[in-house]
């Protein structure tokens, strides 16, 4: 087996499914991560989907999908013995990642200067609706509240409809992903100084990280961007359509024109003009000169109308196709079906089988998140159950298996 | 359809002095230290994702040089908006959003000077990132088996939207065709319209960069323990694909698609989004706790509502959900919705504004936590660059230079970094390799 990139360091992870992710980036790049549920398991393991509707702590495809190369105990950190053993284990481990309400870690003693006491050189990573201090950190916040207040929201939807979020949560993605970078570039700072430091990540704030399009567009001409649903605007408030309806689905294309984009137009009405669906209008256009910026509404509905009408007789597979036969930026909407069985992701072996046994099944996960030329940077194995690797953790830390047995009576772990 | 105007909107001139000269109080300290002293790293970055990747190693410290070409500029340097409506290569609002901290050295790779020119940065450079469709680089000689040739223990990041390898490899890999092959569309909308795409466009971009900084910090320390580089090859299509992982096992396990019911979740009630006084003004509301639900009857001065049977459980409010957003609309449609955050937030329940990029340009606690960097830029002038999208307490980020012209630093490191004399860069400029 190859060997990992970052064998030998530790992590106790006592997030809920604010900070899943920066674990589960921390696991597959070698990291030993153990997940910490309080006795009874988390209460983030009733988030569904469940595997097969059954609604089960056990059964979560939530914890599966964040929680897998992780492994799991339990512990009742308000609890006297429940602390000592705590500090046994971060005396052990090199991240300490949580996302408790700010202050919360703090009172139960185990704040950033409290771990620096217990390890001198502890890297503590914060993931929180927004941030430690300041006037929003005591707010209350759920996923849309987050994607609102980041300036995602605004954006997406009808423009004659309120704005929609995602619907699979996402402030807590980018937090999670921000996150794992923030611990590694302590990480990286304490191998070359010795030196630990608190992390402090915001859901807010790492996903209005990306508002590239927009905030420009606020600070230099005045303009704020709002929905065109199934379109793309320019600062001109001219709209072209994005998703087209096609035979079994829908077509994701835009023109673009200009030096870059002339290719992908003539390719298009190439393949239109072989089915016999091009008009004299676009067999004749000359696609260098299409600039958004500049273009009429009346030449972007000129060069529309048949090319909807083409797209209303295609499958999303030949979409695909000629994707790639003839080099035109389309593509299909994917659905999760699609996924699935997607021919690059095959080839790629990204989807890998793990065995489930308890549920006596196997359930295919993303293989890797990157692919590395030394490391293995696999998804390692199925999240854990509750408490299960309480004898093996707790026994590396020293304790007798009879030890072990009697913590459990006392509902410590 | 027909298409109608009024999707964009001007509003009240606000300068950015404003907001960058009102005293914030702010998270960052400059403490003098940085986590990356001596790192260096030479990118053929295109377009946003290479970029935004590079900000988590430039804003800490690290050397970064981006090698472009004025004879093909990145898209990101041709878009609008741009500085006083004048078109230029130095002054996309895009370009300069996130590029701060970097170095810029303009290379014709067309030409044999210039490919040695990039031959020598890579034998300085630690790490070499890019992100074109795959084939470029190699087209130069410069895929991972000739970068080892030139320095054995290089880290060579490699961001393409399908991988390196596979079917899809020559696909066009933009934002927009990479969210939509991930499926993120099926997520958004509602149960009686189409899919819709998420509104900042190309969503993906932002994704990538977080595991490929995540895998280099990691690669570097393994190179330092064994002296061994490597390739990294992150598919941004498969990074997006972990965002989205229990919709994927859901399909897997119970054959189910993604359904789209607008903001409405299972598991809360009210949880939407709430017109507000004025134009396009919104508030979010979401009680995710029974013991919100009477606090935010009592917050809107409506304390019935609590004991209205329609509304008195999370079944009964789900199954009555028309009318309860109803009656919530009727109260926030009164208000703006920083009157409503402000008032429901007293009352511990979960509200928000709907920014939109003027609200968030604003916000005072993204400034704070540094968001964003106002900044003297060579050309546009006073220019607010994106920031971090997080605090470290010892080694925060630090806003040291505004976005580079294109070839800014061609003098400095032909000279100062290569070792090249005077005349050898004078030689340079007139055999056209730095173009």
């Amino acid at each position: 087996m190859r060997p990992s990139m970052l064998g030998g360091y530790r992590a106790l992870d006592l997030t809920d499914e604010r900070g899943f992710l920066c674990g589960k980036i921390l696991a597959e790049l070698g990291v030993d991560v153990i997940k910490v549920e309080k006795p009874g398991g988390d209460p983030a393991r009733k988030i569904g989907p469940f595997w097969h509707d059954q609604a089960d702590p056990e059964k979560s495809l939530y914890w599966f999908a964040y929680n897998s190369s992780k492994r799991g105990i339990t512990l009742d950190l308000e609890s006297v013995e429940g602390k000592s053993l705590f500090r046994g284990l971060v005396q052990t481990s090199d991240f300490v990642v949580e996302s408790f309400d700010p202050g919360v870690l703090g009172k139960l003693g185990f704040g950033y200067r409290e771990l620096r006491r217990i390890k001198k050189d502890i890297i503590l990573t914060s993931i929180t609706p927004f941030g430690q201090s300041g006037p929003y950190s005591r707010y209350k916040a759920a996923d849309l509240t987050l994607m609102g207040m980041a300036g995602e929201l605004f954006m997406t939807g009808d423009s004659d409809k309120p704005p929609v979020n995602i619907s699979m949560p996402q402030a807590c993605m980018h937090a999670g992903a921000d996150a794992a970078v923030g611990s590694m570039l302590a990480h990286h700072h304490r191998r070359m100084t010795g030196e630990g430091q608190h992390v402090d990540v915001a859901m807010q704030h790492s996903a209005a990280w990306f508002l590239a399009q927009t905030i420009p567009h606020w600070e230099m001409e005045n303009l704020i961007l709002g929905r065109v649903g199934t379109f793309r605007t320019s600062s001109r408030g001219t709209l072209q359509r994005q998703v087209w309806p096609c035979r079994d689905g829908y077509i994701f294309f835009f023109m673009i024109g200009g030096q870059q984009g002339a290719k992908t137009g003539y390719q298009l009405v190439q393949w239109m003009e072989e089915e016999g669906m091009a008009d004299e209008f676009l067999k004749g256009y000359k696609w260098e000169e299409f600039d958004m910026a500049t273009a009429t509404q009346e030449l972007i509905d000129k060069i529309s109308r048949p090319i909807a009408e083409f797209f209303l007789t295609r499958t999303k597979k030949e979409a695909l196709d000629a994707a790639m036969s003839r080099n035109i930026s389309i593509c299909p909407l994917m659905g999760n079906r699609d996924l699935l069985e997607d021919p690059n992701l095959a080839a790629r072996g990204f989807w890998k089988p793990i065995a489930h046994p308890h549920l006596r099944t196997t359930i295919p996960y993303p293989r890797q998140f990157a692919r590395s030329s030394e490391n293995d940077t696999e998804t390692r194995f199925r999240a854990p159950r509750i408490g299960e690797h309480n004898t093996e953790v707790y026994r590396e830390l020293g304790l007798s298996a009879d030890r072990v047995e009697e913590l459990k009576k006392q509902g410590v772990i | 359809m027909t298409v109608g105007a009024n999707l964009v909107f001007a509003l009240v001139t606000k300068s950015w002095q404003e907001a960058g000269e009102r005293s914030q109080e702010s998270e960052v300290t400059d403490t003098g230290k940085k986590v990356f002293d001596d790192l260096k790293i030479a990118a053929f970055s295109w377009a946003m994702v290479g970029p935004l990747t590079l900000k988590f190693f430039a804003d800490y410290g690290a050397a970064v040089i981006r090698v472009e070409t004025s004879l093909r500029p990145c898209v990101t340097r041709t878009s609008a908006p741009y500085k006083d409506n004048i078109p230029g290569i130095n002054r996309s609002g895009y370009f300069n959003h996130f590029s701060a901290n970097m170095m810029s050295l303009s290379l014709n790779m067309k030409s044999p000077q210039g490919l040695d020119v990039a031959k020598e940065l890579i034998a300085w450079s630690d790490v070499v990132m890019e992100n074109f469709t795959p084939g470029v680089m190699d087209k130069w000689g410069l895929g991972f088996q000739e970068l080892k040739k030139i320095k054995p223990d290089i880290i060579m990041v490699r961001q393409n939207g399908f991988g390196v390898e596979g079917p899809y490899k020559n696909l066009a890999a933009f934002g927009m065709i990479l969210s939509a092959i991930a499926g993120i569309p099926n997520y958004i909308g509602w149960p009686d319209g189409g899919p819709l795409p998420v509104g900042v466009g190309a969503y993906t971009d932002s994704i990538s960069p977080r595991f490929a900084s995540a895998a280099l910090i990691a690669a570097l320390e393994y190179r330092d323990r064994t002296g061994k580089g490597q390739l990294i090859d992150l598919a941004q299509f498969e990074t997006a694909l972990y965002f989205l992982m229990p919709g994927l096992l859901d399909t897997c396990v119970n054959d189910r698609e993604p359904v789209r019911n607008g903001n409405a979740v299972e598991w809360a009630a009210p949880h939407n989004v709430y017109p507000c006084k004025g134009k396009e003004r919104w508030c979010t509301i979401a009680v995710t706790e029974e013991v919100q639900w009477p606090a935010l009857c009592s917050a809107v001065g409506k304390p019935w509502l609590a004991q209205d049977p329609r509304f008195d459980t999370l079944k009964r409010r789900k199954e009555n959900e028309k009318e309860l957003d109803e009656e919530i609309a009727s109260w926030t449609k009164e208000r703006t919705p920083e009157e409503v955050m402000n008032v429901l937030q007293a009352a511990g329940v979960a509200a928000g504004v709907v920014e939109n990029a003027s609200d968030v340009f604003e916000d005072p606690q993204l400034r704070r936590r540094g968001l964003f960097w106002p900044m003297e830029h060579g050309e546009m002038g006073a220019f607010t660059h994106l920031g971090t999208s997080m605090v470290l307490s010892e080694t925060p980020a630090q806003a040291e230079a505004p976005s580079p012209c294109i070839g800014e630093h061609n003098e400095y490191i032909l000279t100062k970094i290569l070792g090249k004399t005077d005349d050898e860069f004078v030689e340079l400029l007139a055999a056209g390799a730095l173009t």
